[in-house]
């Protein structure tokens, strides 16, 4: 008997395929008119959470996005997909800049305990901080267990559940009693895509709007962005026409 | 003397018969060819690549393959081969589909890939220049990022090079709210068979001053002379872009939503294309793809929406498509906006890979004709029909509806001359009965030629010929292509 009740991350990031220019004044990378697009490790999550109560062991999905106001439209989409409700925690622009792993699992942490979630999910990073702390970190907040970088995730109904996790060794099988963190790897799933009857409910969906201080979490930068700068331009190479020629090369540029 | 002997001697060895069709070439050519192009120019090993259509249909004999890097290398090669009488087959990016590019027997290749320079782009009209030799994906990307859209787009963008789009006329996905490389194109400078550079470079959109010289070249397959130089206006970048796929029940279904949809939709509408069943299969099962949809269906339309303002395209499509619905003309589809990236060219893959997955079957009788919308589907059915006690694998329909202009493949596990007499000549003659075209996209090629006499009257065939003749009188380039052989 599957009654899940799920909360998944849903972090909207510039789209990968964009090519990132940094603002004039180097605190920054240039946002505005920029394609963005719901995190692919998030989009994986969301899939998983859709798959589980496809196989009847979730019973609700929850997906939560903080930020501005554009991430609505990144909820619209787990919506389309399948989650049955939103939860939108807004926060400001300039807030939203050094909004970090930190303080985005102090609010995951205090709504899986307000929704009674027995299973978080979330990507195993984002595409744009490639930070992968925000499971580790809320799982610490809620004193539960954890699993990340997860490519197979099965509960067993009977409160357990277990994943295949993907490490440098290869694969490592671990069970957890729900409640539990999973973090989505790449090979989990493969993403739908929404079916135009699902996109149609979905826009009738609501999304419910909060505050971090609705949730008892401060927001202040605990960080303070000196400069972002691109990384330096790649020198082109050179050709050389004998095994002689590449070891004077080397020798001249102080290589060997 | 005995080097003409080692020469004959090569020549025997490489078929059965000592006869070349063309004359062929010798050591004293390659010599020279390499005075003109340089050693990285000249390549006469290791050519099979280059002696194979993609689709795998022929294979010519070619002992010989030049890269100029430049108009005037090209001259000079052109000027040599035509006085000593040697053949000539230019190759871009080797994508035809009727087996244009590649040598019938050992002419010589002239692959123009080095010459891929981009000079210019003007930001204030989108008039874009380059040398012929760019492959159209570089220059899609070029001016993507500059604010523009190429005029055209194929699925073979990632090999095809914008000569060789041009020397066939290329359609393509982008057809229905672009229009002909007729219009887009400019200017083109030109080597003629002798060697002359010929200079119809334009930036200027209106010229009316003579006869359109430039017209000939476009879709003249390689046979009048070698684009060397392209200006083109590029169409501005609107900044979204939306695909949708839907799934239909019936071809009657699927001619409803396209009068609908076009009409609705259209100051949004860049593309309107239709699968099959079978076709879309091709792409899921032979290229293992998961189904988009995840319930099946006999038709599918593909249709693309380009707007500046996002949210209004949206509301729209979602208008037009809960209408649809609610009429049950959509049994279900999907949507993607290219704010991800990765998923708007994964839908839009689902079409563009069709040609792909159908050539994993093994062999491939592709057919691009032009039909009037009302029995566009019907030669399916016939040639399903027709062709069910043979060996034949599938019989698909698929392509730019938006264009009448249906792609009507045939697979097998290999070649099957039985199955080749079944469709033709039955095909064109369905084709000129209904005064559709035998071949609305691809051209003529080394497949076609013979068939001309289907879609044109014999007396445009003979003006043709005397065009060719003008042009050409020794017949250096891409011989006993294009026009029929009588």
């Amino acid at each position: 008997m599957g009654s899940l009740r799920i909360l998944v991350g849903c972090k909207r990031v510039i789209d990968y395929a964009v090519r990132i220019r940094v603002k004039p004044d180097k605190k920054g990378v240039i946002t505005d008119g920029i394609k963005h697009s719901l995190n692919p490790f998030d989009e994986i999550a969301v899939e998983e959470a859709v798959r589980l109560k496809e196989k009847k062991l979730a019973a609700d999905i929850c997906a939560v996005s903080i930020g501005p106001q554009a991430c609505q439209e990144t909820l619209r989409t787990a919506l389309a997909m399948g989650a049955d409700r939103a939860i939108h925690v807004e926060v400001d622009d300039k807030t939203y800049q050094t909004l970090q792993p930190i303080h985005v699992s102090k609010i995951l942490a205090k709504l899986a305990a307000d929704e009674k979630i027995d299973l978080v999910i979330v990507g195993k990073q984002a595409i744009d901080d490639d930070s992968n702390s925000t499971a580790q970190m809320t799982a610490a907040f809620l004193g539960w267990p954890q699993a990340t970088n997860a490519s197979k995730v099965e509960p067993d109904g009977a409160g357990s559940v277990t994943v295949t996790r993907e490490v440098d060794g290869g694969l490592e099988t671990i069970k957890c009693k729900t409640p539990a963190v999973v973090s989505a790897d790449l090979r989990l799933n493969e993403p739908r895509y929404a079916t135009l009857p699902n996109i149609m409910k979905a826009k009738k969906k609501a999304i419910d709007k909060k505050k971090p201080s609705d949730l008892g979490v401060d927001v202040s930068p605990r960080i303070e962005i000196l400069s972002v700068e691109e990384p330096p331009k790649r020198e082109s190479g050179a050709k050389v026409e004998s095994v002689d020629d590449l070891l004077t090369k080397l020798k001249g540029l102080g290589r060997i | 003397m005995f080097g003409r002997l080692m020469t004959r001697l090569r020549e025997c060895s490489h078929s059965w018969s000592a006869y070349r069709r063309y004359t062929s070439v010798t050591a004293e050519d390659v010599t020279a060819f390499r005075a003109i192009v340089g050693p990285n120019g000249v390549q006469t090993d290791g050519l099979d690549a280059y002696n194979t259509d993609w689709l795998k249909t022929h294979t010519g004999h070619s002992e010989l393959v030049l890269r100029p890097k430049s108009t005037e290398e090209v001259s000079s090669v052109m000027s040599y081969m035509n006085e000593r009488g040697l053949k000539c087959v230019i190759q871009s990016g080797n994508t035809s589909l009727v087996a244009g590019s590649v040598p019938i027997d050992n002419e010589i290749v002239l692959l123009m890939g080095r010459m891929n320079a981009i000079e210019s782009l003007d930001t204030a009209s989108g008039i874009l220049v380059t040398q012929s030799g760019s492959v159209l994906q570089t220059l899609e990307e070029y001016v993507n990022e500059r604010g523009f859209i190429m005029p055209y787009d194929l699925g073979a963008k990632g090999s095809c090079l914008i000569g060789g789009n041009l020397a066939t006329n290329a359609g393509g996905l982008r057809f229905i709210r672009y229009g002909s490389l007729h219009g887009s194109v400019l200017g083109v400078e030109v080597v003629l068979p002798d060697g002359q550079v010929l200079d119809l470079m334009s930036q200027m959109r209106k010229d009316n001053t003579g006869y359109d010289l430039k017209q000939l070249f476009i879709g003249s397959e390689g046979t009048l002379g070698v684009i060397t130089k392209v200006s083109i206006l590029c169409p501005l970048k609107l900044k979204h872009q939306t695909v949708a796929l839907l799934s239909l029940k019936s071809y009657d279904h699927l001619l409803k939503i396209y009068d609908k949809i076009r009409r609705q939709l259209s100051e949004y509408l860049t593309s309107f294309e239709m699968m099959d069943a079978l076709s879309l299969e091709a792409v899921v099962k032979n290229l293992e793809q998961s189904h988009p949809l995840g319930s099946h269906n006999e038709f599918y339309a593909m249709i693309e929406l380009s707007a500046n303002d996002k949210d209004h395209m949206e509301s729209r499509l979602s208008q037009v498509i809960e209408e649809l619905m609610s009429e049950q003309l959509i049994s279900d589809g999907t949507y993607a906006n290219d704010d991800n990236h990765n998923r708007f060219l994964k839908l839009k893959s689902y079409r563009e890979r069709i040609a792909e997955g159908l050539l994993r079957d093994g062999y491939s009788y592709k057919y691009d004709i032009s039909l009037p919308l009302n029995v566009f589907y019907e030669i399916v059915e016939v040639m399903r029909e027709r062709l069910k006690d043979t060996d034949c694998l599938k019989v698909v329909g698929y392509g730019h509806i938006g264009d009448c202009n249906l792609h009507l493949n045939i697979t097998s596990k290999a070649f099957d001359k039985r199955i080749k007499t079944t469709i033709e000549p039955f095909l064109y003659e369905y084709v000129a009965k209904h005064k559709g075209s035998i071949s609305a996209e691809h051209g003529l090629g080394l497949m076609k030629n013979s068939y001309l006499k289907y879609s044109k009257p014999v007396e445009a065939i003979a003006l043709m010929k005397q065009i060719k003749k003008l042009f050409d009188p020794k017949n250096t380039l891409n011989p006993n292509k294009v026009l029929p052989n009588d």
